[in-house]
């Protein structure tokens, strides 16, 4: 298409390459903290029941921090430089701006780090796998829920913060919504609730009740994740016209189809209690979550400006 | 109610002591600009940037224009546009515009940089310090105008420096310096402006009413541009934005949206826990739970 007049000023910037590195590094790092979340939210008001599947979601959590981190420093165009990052090269100072997404998230993965380490040596405590006795300490109840309530804080920051990241840019899609921020941080809560219950399902320690409310607490994440990508769209204005193409039918059938509509279908229908539903329905949330990021990076990062021609 | 942010971190650098400078910068008139790419080769030559793709050995030809460097990359920090107006054979115009980085007064890379390589200069100007970037990409999406990239060799985000080690010695930058025909010049920002603004009046009485200042405003976008131009037709065309803006514009409504979201999942998944811990234990208490 020639350039003309008129068009969006975020169609005359370049892509950042944030491609598949980035992409799972979203998923994955959204996943880790949806599952902080749950782990915090049944430290600080679940049963002993659910205490097996807040154990599992510790360790899934710190799982997912430490690929994470991998992944970024991997993605990075140096990465033995990635320490800059946190510390100033030239003064040894410490480097940090409040009002960079970057700069925050990286501070912040830090911090959400150290928490699912902390809850996870509590949930091993918990078990009786760790045999000196000041760490068997992080299982008890001051510790504990000093580490749930950090937990809470950082894995809900570390699922929405990358979608702001997206919006304080000048990408088209990306910084042409405020609703980015949100709209990741419901995905990431529904995907660790699926990516939870299929590693429940798959180690034989689903709970009935702890997954009625795993469930439960997904359906009410999905139904607020279908509105919150209806206003996105709405948001987006003109620029929505970008999706006109393959990706807006990925995003209509994966994305809203099949991660969300569907199971939201299953939950409904009171299939749930099988297990192949469970299954099925935390399946679909997981790849609608992935084709979410998909659709939402690879989209923007295909725009672009070469010579007088703009690429969508 | 504006939920813009103050401008943040774009004071300049400490200069050394006694060497305080006004802000210089570049003017270019795209309307005497004839196309020739002296620049993109005296930048390169200057600045040891590689040639595109292999080096040379094979040229990539756009297959569009006679223009075969097509953008400003990590290792192209001057690319002479060639915009080709032609409705019909015969009747037409091209117009060729030197593009660089605009130093804006507001840089929307420098103000997210994450690991402070980028910064401002003592002559206002915003460079990137190579040994501290590490290609986390960021200041690419940011900036407005599409000029930053990753220059394949260093792995790093680079750009145009505006010659800051020539200028440092008193030299005049290399691209304006190989201009032929004074399309690129180079100087205290003020008097620049003054001198576009002469001939923006100039033009406009010799007929060419369309002729106006891209970024000279320092009341406009972004405080306006260290680097700006002379245009005769729409930014657009040239490939440039209508409304540059700062990034961190969203920064407060998104960062709101998803702390509401955020108070609000916790709240749910409080209440839900909450709700089936009491249900539990009615259920349990009840006259017909008794044994």
């Amino acid at each position: 298409m020639i350039i003309q007049a008129g068009m969006p000023s975020t169609y005359f910037t370049e892509p950042p390459h944030f491609r598949w590195l980035i992409i799972l590094y979203f998923f994955i790092g959204g996943i880790s903290g949806g599952a902080l979340v749950l782990a915090s939210l049944m430290r600080l008001f679940g049963r002993a029941e659910d205490r097996p599947l807040e154990r599992l979601a510790s360790y899934l959590s710190l799982g997912g921090a430490v690929i994470s981190g991998i992944l970024l420093i991997v993605d990075l165009g140096v990465p033995l430089r990635f320490w800059h990052m946190m510390i100033q090269n030239h003064t040894g100072l410490p480097m940090f701006k409040w009002w960079s997404p970057m700069s925050v998230g990286v501070w912040g993965l830090l911090v959400f780090g150290f928490f699912a380490l902390l809850a996870s040596l509590g949930a091993l405590a918990a078990e009786g796998r760790l045999r000196w006795a000041p760490l068997r300490a992080l299982a008890n109840r001051p510790i504990a829920i000093f580490g749930a309530i950090g937990g809470l804080f950082g894995g809900l920051f570390l699922a929405g913060y990358t979608g702001v990241l997206l919006a304080v840019t000048n990408r088209p899609i990306w910084a042409d919504s405020s609703w980015l921020g949100l709209l990741f941080l419901l995905s990431a809560v529904s995907t660790g609730v699926a990516a939870l219950l299929l590693a429940g399902r798959w180690r034989r320690i689903e709970q009935p009740d702890t997954t009625a409310w795993l469930m439960r607490f997904d359906r009410i994440t999905l139904l607020l994740e279908l509105v919150v990508i209806l206003c996105f769209l709405v948001s987006l204005g003109g620029v929505a016209r970008a999706f006109l193409n393959g990706w807006g039918v990925l995003l209509v059938v994966g994305v809203i189809g099949l991660g969300i509509l569907l199971p939201l279908v299953i939950g409904w229908r009171r299939l749930e209690h099988g297990a192949r539903s469970v299954v099925l329905a935390a399946g679909c949330v997981l790849v609608g979550g992935f084709l979410l990021r998909v659709v939402v990076l690879l989209s923007s990062e295909q725009i672009h400006v070469l010579g007088t021609q703009v690429f969508r | 109610m504006s939920l813009a942010l103050p401008i943040l971190q774009q004071q300049p650098v400490a200069a050394p002591a006694g060497k305080a400078h006004e802000p210089m910068g570049f003017f270019t008139d795209t309307t005497v600009c004839i196309g020739c790419k002296a620049c993109e080769v005296a930048c390169k030559e200057w600045n040891q940037l590689p040639a595109r793709g292999d080096g040379g050995a094979h040229l990539e030809m756009s297959g569009q224009s006679y223009d075969n460097t097509l953008r400003l990359s990590g290792d192209t920090w001057r690319h002479v546009k060639f915009i080709e107006q032609f409705p019909e054979p015969y009747q037409g115009r091209w117009l060729m515009m030197s593009d660089v980085c605009k130093h804006c007064v507001q840089a929307p890379c420098l103000e997210v940089c994450p690991t402070g390589a980028i910064i401002r200069t003592e002559f206002d100007t915003v460079v990137i310090q190579s040994d501290t970037c590490n290609g986390c990409r960021d200041c690419i999406g940011a900036c407005p105008f599409g000029v930053i990239d990753i220059n394949h060799v260093s792995g790093t985000a680079q750009k145009c420096t505006l010659c800051y080690d020539r200028i440092s010695a008193g030299l005049e930058p290399a691209c304006s310096k190989a201009c032929p025909t004074d399309s690129i010049q180079f100087g205290p920002v003020q008097m620049l402006r003054d001198r576009a603004a002469a001939r923006v009046e100039q033009l406009h009485s010799l007929g060419e009413k369309g002729a106006y200042l891209y970024g000279a405003d320092p009341k406009g976008p972004l405080g306006g541009l260290n680097a700006f131009f002379l245009l005769v037709d729409e930014p657009e065309v040239y490939g440039l934005p209508r409304e540059p803006k700062l990034p961190t514009r969203n920064l407060v409504r998104s960062t709101l949206l998803s702390t509401v979201g955020a108070i609000v999942m916790a709240a749910v998944g409080a209440l839900t826990l909450r709700a089936r811990r009491i249900t539990q234990v009615k259920e349990t208490t009840s006259p017909e739970a008794a044994p």
